[in-house]
């Protein structure tokens, strides 16, 4: 498969190989520390890391900064970007700044509402959707055009991302809301962290019906659970979520100081099972404030880092 | 319709205290059919004003009166005559109206009696909901007569979002979302594949962002 940009990503998803990527939360602070030590733990293990952005809608150091970390420690950073807090002129503004450090991945987000963060009376933006975002990346990417219809003197080269929920509600339009970032130029995908494999299996199948795993890459999101209580809290108060009662049950099914071991356990074993479902491209590991097992899982997982290619 | 609600009983003492008369000036659209700011509102603040002050030795002198609207200036007109009788006005209309009257009246200080909230409908009485932020460009041709613009917490406009749970906003478990209330209307009117056109981007020019707006009509002037 050709690829279009200098993105190291894009060139492993289009050599056929499973790509593995996970993410790395950015600190509260100005420490940068923080990221290159969560970084230096998975590093060795991954093909490219997502730094998120202000995710919870809680004040982090920002993504863009987090990338620049890691492009320093020679690391493939995929630049999360919500259109939450930035109009397009910010947006179109920081894809520049992202491009001038050859930052090649974006993933184009919405992002989590502000009543859940730590400015619940700002003001939300939202010039732009998720989709809309996709199409400015695309627009000036491909078309060396910024919204405003003027020319880019050197456009980005970035590969586009988004996000996909297959459990999130109506699910009779999970698929034609696939179809539809497809369509605004959507290129590869992390979805939401899989706990119902069937749930998934069948999103799957009817992704493959319409012909659309040809057109993009999926990576498949999956999360170790540290204890049944995230399991549970997973359940019920994270939005657009689905945890099965049975993974409940095994979670609590054992004493609390192997409930970790349990929740890595079911991350390997749901890896493997997702394996074997035709399509997927590569998988995203959010081990959240947990980086230190994304390499048991990776190795467990009989997933590898690609060498340089 | 424009959806008000009654400010706090404390804020409007607050603002008013330091007067010794009053009009308390109704408005008989909007806020009178959502009962925040009409004639039957004026006499229950204008009374409570009264024993609140009776009550703390202060003689403000207060009057009632309802206008037909105070947006426009045919009506405001009526208050002539008497305005300069009172050391300031107490407002019940909404930020339309109590800013009309403040042009008008430029040495009559106005205070706000209700907080203007949205412009919306009556579900039932006692409960009024958000239809419309006047984008001053309406895309409810493309969304099956459902507005995200106003009724999704982020205003998607190729929604829903990864939150919508069992029909729900994540935002509330009351919230509708208004996604999934497009979704419905379109399946219902069989038009279900135009949720697959992607909505363009929006020009926010004619809406807030673009500043203060107006309206205007040669044919009329």
């Amino acid at each position: 498969m050709m690829t279009r940009t200098p993105s190291k990503l894009e060139k492993i998803l289009a050599s056929g190989q499973l790509a593995v990527t996970s993410e790395c939360g950015p600190p509260r602070g100005t420490d940068s520390q923080d990221i290159i030590r969560k970084a230096n733990l998975i590093k060795d293990y991954v093909d490219a890391i997502n730094i998120t952005d202000n995710q919870t809608a809680v004040t982090r150091l920002c993504s863009l900064a987090g990338c620049i970390h890691l492009k320093q420690m020679g690391i493939e950073p995929i630049l999360q970007m919500v259109t939450r807090d930035r109009n397009r002129i910010a947006m179109q503004s920081d894809i520049l700044g992202a491009a001038s450090f050859d930052i090649n991945n974006i993933l184009c987000l919405s992002g989590d509402h502000q009543q859940f963060g730590d400015n619940p009376q700002g003001q939300n933006v939202f010039d732009l959707d998720s989709m809309q975002l996709i199409q400015t990346v695309r627009l000036m990417r491909d078309t060396g055009k910024f919204l405003g219809g003027d020319d880019i003197k050197c456009p980005p080269q970035i590969f586009v991302g988004a996000a996909a929920n297959p459990f999130a509600d109506p699910f009779e339009i999970r698929i034609p809301r696939l179809a539809k970032k497809i369509a605004a130029g959507v290129e590869f995908i992390q979805t939401q962290c899989i706990f119902n494999l069937d749930k998934f299996k069948l999103w799957m199948d009817m992704a493959a019906d319409r012909g659309l795993l040809e057109k993009v890459h999926i990576l498949a999101g999956v999360t170790p659970l540290k204890s049944a209580g995230m399991a549970k809290y997973m359940k019920n108060r994270v939005p657009g979520m689905d945890v099965p009662d049975e993974i409940i049950k095994r979670m609590s099914g054992v004493s609390k100081d192997k409930q970790a071991r349990e929740g890595i356990n079911i991350c390997v074993e749901s890896i493997q099972t997702l394996k074997e479902i035709k399509g997927i491209r590569g998988f995203h590991i959010m081990a959240i404030e947990w980086e230190e097992k994304v390499p048991e899982i990776v190795e467990r997982s009989g997933l590898i880092k690609k060498a340089d290619i | 319709m424009i959806i008000a609600s009654k400010k706090p009983f404390e804020e409007i003492v607050n603002e008013i205290k330091d007067f010794q008369s009053l009009l308390v000036l109704g408005c008989n659209e909007c806020v009178s059919v959502c009962e925040a700011g009409g004639k039957k509102e004026v006499e229950i603040l204008a009374s409570s004003l009264r024993m609140y002050f009776m009550s703390h030795n202060n003689k403000m002198h207060i009057d009632e009166r309802t206008l037909e609207r105070q947006c426009d200036h045919e009506y405001l007109e009526e208050i002539r005559t008497t305005v300069d009788n009172y050391d300031a006005i107490l407002s019940l209309a909404c930020g339309a109206g109590v800013q009309f009257m403040a042009e008008k009246y430029s040495s009559s200080p106005v205070f706000p009696g209700v907080n203007t909230c949205f412009l919306g409908v009556t579900e039932e009485r006692g409960l009024w909901s958000e239809r419309c932020q006047a984008c001053g460009q309406c895309i409810l041709g493309q969304t099956a007569g459902i507005c995200p613009v106003s009724r999704c917490a982020k205003r998607l406009l190729n929604g829903p979002c990864g939150g919508s749970t069992k029909g729900k906003c994540e935002l509330s478990k009351e919230l509708d979302c208004v996604w999934q209330l497009i979704i419905d209307r379109l399946a219902k009117l069989n038009r279900l594949d135009d949720y697959e056109i992607l909505a363009p981007i929006k020009d926010w020019s004619t809406e807030r962002a673009g500043g203060p707006r107006t309206v205007m009509r040669e044919d009329l002037r």
